[in-house]
């Protein structure tokens, strides 16, 4: 069908299960004292390596233990992820230990879903319960009617068992509503991902060019280590953004562009850099597939063409066009992360690939390096039951490009139409679903067709709220996790392992996931007693053991080539071998093989369209509550444009609520008056606006974008759902 | 004699508040009340608009305004660095200091003293930097002797432009914005 490789892509979500039959007995017992540590307290300072939870980036820290209590946290300077310096988000970790709103004991829910009324049970009747409705599921519908969403390293052992139960319906939103065209439109024109982390060369960029990419507000550690890095060498810096975001004060150019017309922008730059033969004629020579075509195709799309539809001057186009070309193949045009925002999302990533292309900065210093990853022998499990049926997400290839990861939309419809077969069970991952995915209804939904929602989490988030059956769980401060092996420029392994006791009754995920396991009669699927042997017979696999690890937290490996002139033998793993400048799979598929631009709905009078980002001091909607992030923003504001707020009389830091075109009403946010933004759209940072009662800190702090985000437009290659299409207007009543 | 000064290059800084967090941990600032802060400036018009973004906190003043104000010498200059200290136990809180300080880095804290920035002195004279900037993601702070010609604080001084805050306010302030 295509040649999208799930090789590729599951080198980026962590997977770590093999096959082969070791088999030992385990009991139902609970077993006391999961990850507990420090048995009696010690006096003085005690230094512990870890890894970092409070994003996806997974820094190497150092957590700094004073008489027994958890004090602070640092980068370990021998992490290459950290380089010794965390993010605000893992400096303010510690206080995930001590929030006050933390969940303490398993919970059943004991009236109507969403009524968030409880009663706390002991771990063995959570997990019985838990198992009791599995088997029920399985014995009505079949095992696959049992879905995880699972976010991050610590959904390892849930996926796990939920594969040996019999369902692959496993899926986290961190594809479809994030970073999921990128990573498709990467791989039709390169035959490979961008990957986690980006394989981004900023550091030794000349000429770095960010489309909507707000660096320095998303605190990807390593990325905006390298980013300042960038600025102070004088690095030229483009910036492309409808809102003067902090990378673009501190950028050479700043495009202020109408929002959704980044396609248009991205054709016109090719269209100059083609005609004014500026790209790397050799590295397209040598590596392109379908040149000519593209160079016919794009031809017509002049800066004069792309001027009135994204309000950037030919001009500067022109100027911008040459600035890129004058550092090639140095320049790097970044792919961006959360890229689901028109539903055309997909052929942009491929716009951007085919502007790196043409810089020749693919496999280039300054450009995307060549990762490389640990290897860790996996550990060898049994092999899970075949699946009757294919993953439910994605039926008859309707996205035919959408592959190695599922879609978590997708899997929400089918709970909701039963089709192709019905989802009956949701467990719930370290993922607040209700702000995760777009159009909270349709989730509310698909929530009421279950008959069974689990959720693990360590507050009682608003996903939470709509469960059957809650299990706390510990902190990554509080627990050993999966080794992170993530690619890299250099190999690296690193350890996550417990540095204080949990506070309550809170239970690390693999314990969860093993009792749960026992319970469905899977043991053989666990055959070691604790994550600790489970992580030394996987350490002592690569020759190193969990001893080693618990002391020096991060163990690099040997520095190897990284760019193509170092002498790494290009490879391109597409249909042709080559770079595809036109794409042939795609043509074939019904798609245009060039990216074409497509005008997108605008607002209508009076209406403003809803754009989200990121804030340094959150990660999505899940830290909000951490006492110290807490602290330095507490709720979120909305950028209105200063002469948009002055024709609508809005003061600065009033609250208002936002009424978007389905009548939707957000929660009051407060205005923030700012020259930072265009006339045409309004900003929120994203996680606002909680509807969790018993998360009295965040409980309506602020509006969520989410819940006015009602309309998406699904991406018609990979699945993905672009979220930047809703448009609102100001309300006065609060 | 040392001069203890900071340095902040706001060409890199991002405004991430790391360095507030860092404070916080590193030195139990109470919760609700930070020692150090982040200050955007924006000018212009979209989408001619210059943005300054600078991590600020007591200035450690060379004529410090605090410490003539302080009745009971609670406040005070700490004979290493010129560091402006509060002597807790001296202290009765009566925020003469509070009111006397052009930069408002100052609160009561909780437990009825004066408290601010120290310049992580008890890092500074363990021979480490303040928390702030050790940790800072974008090394964007410096912290060092400028009456030590060859320390890298003074080297930027003499390489870069820079200004402090409010110099018009006469009290010497010693942390200076890289620009």
């Amino acid at each position: 069908m295509n040649s999208l490789s799930r090789r590729k892509f599951l080198k980026i979500t962590g997977a770590t299960v093999g096959a082969a039959a070791v088999i030992t007995g385990s009991g139902k017992a609970l077993f006391k004292g999961a990850d507990k540590v420090n048995k009696k307290i010690v006096k003085g300072i005690k230094k512990i390596p870890t890894y970092c939870d409070v994003c996806f980036w997974k820094c190497g820290a150092i957590a700094y233990v004073k008489d027994g209590k958890l004090w602070k946290i640092e980068g370990n300077p021998k992490d290459p992820l950290s380089k010794g310096r965390l993010c605000p988000r893992g400096t303010g970790g510690v206080s995930a230990h001590y929030d006050p709103e933390r969940l303490n004991s398993p919970l059943i829910r004991k009236k109507e879903r969403g009524e968030e009324k409880w009663v706390a049970v002991t771990w063995g009747e959570a997990l019985d319960y838990i198992a009791k409705k599995m088997n029920k599921i399985k014995e009505k519908y079949g095992p696959e009617s049992m879905a995880l969403f699972s976010h991050g390293v610590g959904g390892t052992f849930l996926k796990h068992t939920i594969k040996a139960f019999g369902s692959r319906n496993i899926t986290a939103p961190s594809f479809a509503q994030c970073r999921g065209p990128r990573e498709t439109g990467f791989e039709l024109t390169f035959g490979d991902v961008v990957g986690s982390p980006e394989r981004t060369d900023i550091k030794n960029s000349k000429c770095l060019v960010l489309i909507g990419s707000h660096l320095g507000e998303n605190m990807h550690n390593t990325q905006v280590q390298e980013f300042a890095e960038a600025v102070e060498k004088g690095t030229s810096i483009i910036v492309v953004d409808p809102r003067f975001s902090v990378a673009a004060s501190k950028a050479k150019y700043y495009l202020p562009i109408k929002p959704g017309t980044d396609i248009a922008l991205l054709l016109a730059w090719m269209n100059v850099i083609v005609k004014e033969k500026l790209y790397d004629i050799d590295y397209v020579n040598k590596y392109g597939f379908g040149f000519e075509q593209f160079a016919a195709e794009i031809s017509q799309y002049t800066p004069e063409w792309a001027y009135p539809e994204t309000g950037i001057e030919p001009e500067l186009i022109r100027t911008t066009a040459r600035e890129m070309a004058l550092y090639k193949p140095a320049t790097l045009v970044h792919p961006g992360r959360h890229t689901t925002w028109y539903g055309d999302d997909t052929q942009r990533s491929r716009a951007i690939a085919l502007l790196n292309a043409l810089m020749g900065s693919w496999g280039r210093k300054g450009g995307f390096y060549l990762p490389y990853n640990y290897s860790v022998p996996k550990y060898k499990y049994p092999p899970y039951p075949k699946p009757e049926h294919e993953p439910v997400d994605n039926p008859n290839h309707k996205y035919p490009f959408a592959e190695g990861e599922l879609l978590s939309t997708g899997i929400r419809e089918a709970t909701i139409t039963g089709k192709p077969y019905p989802i009956k069970g949701w467990m719930v991952y370290a993922t607040n679903l209700t702000q995760s995915l777009p159009n909270r209804e349709e989730t509310i939904k698909a929530i009421q067709n279950l008959d069974l929602l689990v959720v693990v989490d360590i507050i009682p988030s608003e996903i939470a709220g709509w469960a059957d059956v809650v299990l706390p769980e510990v902190t990554y401060l509080e627990r050993y996790d999966e080794l992170n092996t993530a690619s890299f420029r250099q190999s690296f392994i690193s350890l996550r392992q417990p540095v204080v006791d949990a506070p309550g009754d809170q239970k690390p995920n693999w314990w969860i996931a093993k009792q749960l396991a026992e319970r469905l009669g899977l043991e053989k699927y666990y055959p070691w007693k604790d994550i600790e042997e489970y992580l030394d017979t996987r350490l002592k696999g690569a020759g190193l053991s969990l001893n080693e690890l618990k002391k020096k937290g991060v163990v690099t490996g040997p520095k190897e080539p990284i760019y193509f002139d170092e002498g790494i033998e290009p490879e391109f793993y597409t249909p042709s071998g080559k770079i595809e400048f036109y794409s042939l799979q795609l043509a074939e598929a019904g798609f245009d093989p060039v990216p074409k631009y497509k005008r997108p709905e605008q607002p209508p009078p009076g209406y403003f369209r809803l754009l989200f980002g990121r804030a340094p001091v959150h990660t999505f909607s899940k830290t909000q509550s951490y006492p110290l992030l807490h602290h330095q923003m507490e709720e979120n504001v909305l950028w209105v444009n200063t002469d948009v707020a002055k024709r609508f009389g809005l003061k600065n830091g009033e609250y208002i609520k936002l009424k978007n075109t389905d009548g939707v009403i957000s929660n009051k946010i407060k205005v923030y008056a700012t020259e930072r933004i265009r006339t045409d759209c309004v900003f929120m940072v994203h996680g606002f606006g909680q509807t969790s009662k018993q998360l009295k800190s965040t409980y309506l702090r602020g509006a969520s974008d989410s819940q006015l985000i009602t309309r998406y437009n699904t991406d018609p290659i990979m699945g993905g759902t672009g979220m930047n299409v809703n448009f609102v207007t100001f309300e006065w009543e609060v | 004699m040392a001069r203890y000064a900071m340095v902040i290059d706001t060409t890199k800084c991002v405004g991430c508040q790391d360095c507030v967090i860092a404070c916080e941990t590193e030195n139990n600032v109470p919760e609700g009340y930070c020692r150090d802060w982040i200050t955007t400036a924006t000018s212009g018009k979209f989408p001619t608009v210059q943005l300054e973004i600078r991590s600020e906190r007591c200035n450690h003043c060379s004529e410090p305004p605090c410490v003539t104000s302080c009745p009971t010498g609670a406040s005070h200059i700490h004979d290493v660095g010129g560091v402006v200290l509060v002597n807790h136990d001296e202290c009765i809180g009566c925020k003469a200091c509070l009111a006397s300080c052009p930069y408002d880095a100052r609160f009561i804290h909780p437990d009825g003293y004066a408290d601010k920035c120290t310049f992580c002195i008890h890092r500074v004279e363990k021979g480490e930097d303040p928390a702030c900037v050790s940790v800072c993601p974008t090394h964007c702070m410096h912290f060092g002797d400028l009456d030590d010609p060859e320390s890298e604080v003074s080297k930027l001084l003499k390489e870069r432009k820079y200004h402090t805050n409010l110099p018009e306010a006469g009290t010497g302030p010693n942390i200076y914005y890289l620009i």
